[in-house]
């Protein structure tokens, strides 16, 4: 099974849940944390890493001698990643989407595939669950090609818990998509509820289950709660807000291991999404 | 011209509220929102919507059934696995790189472009403003950022305004690239958590490649005063200007439920307060009266 965590708004404490959702649970489990922009899920649960492997993804790499400047390829490519000015072919390789058509459509053959660096993709254990995130290259533009390759890293013999980037483009939806069910995290503000039906509105467009976990519950206003209601979304739980889970946050402590009693709670938000899950 | 972008690197830790309490202490500036993934900066300076504009994105590959021979040329050199058993092509899957268009043997692929958000000119009670709404799950987000950008530059010179302030996205990718390249200065709003620091580590480290220069302010810097000590000896350290220090103030959350500013909700709360003389660093920095 495969458990999503996304939010729309950023900080409403998607890795919080992913976290101590994975070591609550019992069983062969493993978190990928796909975000892959700002991981943070490691600072948490401080995993041993066993394997490091750098990504790349193929862009043209073209033979001079044997092009023949005919600017088929600069025709095909929608990304303006290569072109032909005069007798120069120009490539942009920062430009790339990688999908072959240069080379592809080259009379003379003259392109080949070389690798831009995407990031790393680190791989261990902590506290008994398998451990891997992506990290993409500061400068890389590209998220969903790392998010693709980390999300390879999955069992289906294995509980898979992903801990998604924020907003809702492409990076959220590539780490969403294939899921059986995703959690979105959100906060009882205005900007909590606008960016939680955005990604409401992208979590249906891909057909997924889903349900809200409400976070600093006691603050803010009934809005989400509002709306939850006449949507008819389920609320899997609500965390309050304490002091003493927003410092243990800052010190990058995990809630479970601070405040035990929460070992529970999300063993119980796992049974609910099971549950859910189950009625489909 | 100047341009000011606000960005964080980790999302959720004030950006907005901080670039709205900003509009409100500006006075000859133009707003921008290029968070457009998720932007929220209208929800405090509900705008008025002047124009609008569709946001013309990428293409995407259509079969067309009545002339498609099932060869299966489209499903095999598809890079991005969008084309399925039954030869239809999923809009999210698909990139928009024209090849299964151009390798159909039978031309029954239609490429046609997508509109995939729109974006806005603004009137606001805090000035002029351009934003924009990319399409839910949609992609190109980076160029919307751009285009964004430059329709506020060209509104500011319009108008004879000579600073921009720009809310930027989170993270490190292709939208936070977009919306830096080529400002003034980029202030990374942080929070005093490991996650907080990590990130702003890298969007610091972002700026650089861009050689764009960061300055950075501590939000809630009292939720852990031994990190904010550490994250202000960082900033010393890489030469980076800590601006100031926000207190946790529950007034943020405040305003933002009546659609006000800090300053116009309550301006002699400690959070107001610190804004406003993180916006008066802003301003001897980057050299704006």
């Amino acid at each position: 099974m495969i458990i999503s965590i996304a939010s729309g708004k950023g900080g409403t404490g998607k890795t919080t849940v992913a976290t101590n959702l994975a070591l609550s649970v019992q069983g062969d489990v493993q978190l990928l944390d796909c975000d892959v922009e700002e991981p943070n899920a490691h600072l948490f649960l401080m995993p041993s890493f066993e394997e490091k492997t750098t990504v790349y993804t193929p862009v043209p790499e073209v033979d001079e001698e044997k092009c023949s400047r005919c600017g088929a390829c600069a025709e095909i490519c929608q990304f303006k990643a290569i072109v032909v000015i005069a007798e120069t072919v120009l490539t942009f390789e920062q430009l790339c989407h990688s999908c072959g058509g240069c080379m592809a459509v080259c009379p003379e053959k003259a392109i080949t595939e070389k690798g831009r660096e995407l990031g790393v993709i680190e791989k261990g254990k902590a506290h008994g669950i398998e451990f891997v995130h992506g990290k993409l290259r500061v400068g890389e533009a590209m998220a969903p090609p790392l998010i693709r390759k980390v999300r390879e890293h999955a069992r289906s013999s294995a509980l898979t818990i992903i801990d998604a980037p924020p907003g809702t483009s492409c990076p959220v939806v590539a780490s969403m998509r294939g899921a059986d069910f995703v959690v979105l995290v959100t906060e009882p503000t205005p900007f909590g509820l606008h960016d939680l039906m955005l990604a409401v509105g992208a979590v249906k467009i891909l057909g997924i289950p889903f349900g809200i976990v409400i976070n600093r519950c006691d603050t803010g206003d009934p809005g989400v709660k509002n709306y939850a209601g006449r949507e008819g979304i389920d609320i899997l739980m609500e965390i309050p807000f304490d002091r003493r889970i927003a410092e243990a946050y800052s010190r990058g402590d995990l809630l479970v291991k601070e405040m035990p009693g929460w070992k529970d709670s999300f063993a119980g938000l796992f049974n609910r999404i099971k549950e859910l899950d189950a009625r489909r | 011209m100047r341009e000011l972008v606000v960005i964080s690197g980790k999302g959720g830790t004030g950006k907005t509220s901080i670039v709205a309490a900003f509009a409100a202490l500006a006075d000859n500036a133009v707003l921008c929102d290029a968070d457009v993934d998720a932007a929220d900066l209208h929800l405090i300076l509900a705008p008025e919507i002047i124009t609008r504009t569709d946001f013309m994105g990428g293409h995407k590959a259509i079969v067309r059934k009545d002339l498609c021979t099932e060869c299966g040329i489209c499903r095999d050199m598809c890079r991005f696995n969008a084309v399925s058993e039954e030869y239809e092509i999923d809009p999210i899957q698909c990139e928009g790189c024209g090849v299964c268009v151009h390798f159909c043997p039978s031309k029954a692929i239609e490429f046609p472009i997508s509109t995939c958000g729109e974006w806005y000119e603004s009137r606001t009670r805090m000035g002029p403003m351009i934003h924009a709404r990319l399409g839910i799950a949609e992609e190109n987000s980076g160029r919307l950022v751009s285009l964004v950008r430059k329709e506020a530059q060209e509104l500011a010179k319009k108008m004879g305004r000579d600073f921009i302030i720009t809310d930027g996205p989170p993270g490190v990718g292709c939208p936070v690239i977009a919306s830096i390249g080529g400002a003034s200065a980029v202030l990374v709003v942080t929070e005093p958590t490991v996650a907080g620091i990590h990130d702003m580590q890298r969007v610091v480290s972002l700026a650089d490649h861009f050689r764009v220069p960061s300055m950075v302010c501590i939000n809630k810097y009292d939720l852990n005063v031994q990190q904010s000590t550490s994250i202000e000896g960082y900033c010393r350290e890489n030469s980076l200007p800590v601006l100031g220090l926000i207190p946790f103030d529950p007034v943020f959350t405040r305003a933002m439920i009546l659609e006000k500013t800090v300053l116009e909700y309550d301006p002699d709360s400690p959070g107001a307060l610190a804004v406003k003389e993180v916006w008066n660093a802003v301003k001897n920095n980057i050299n704006i009266t």
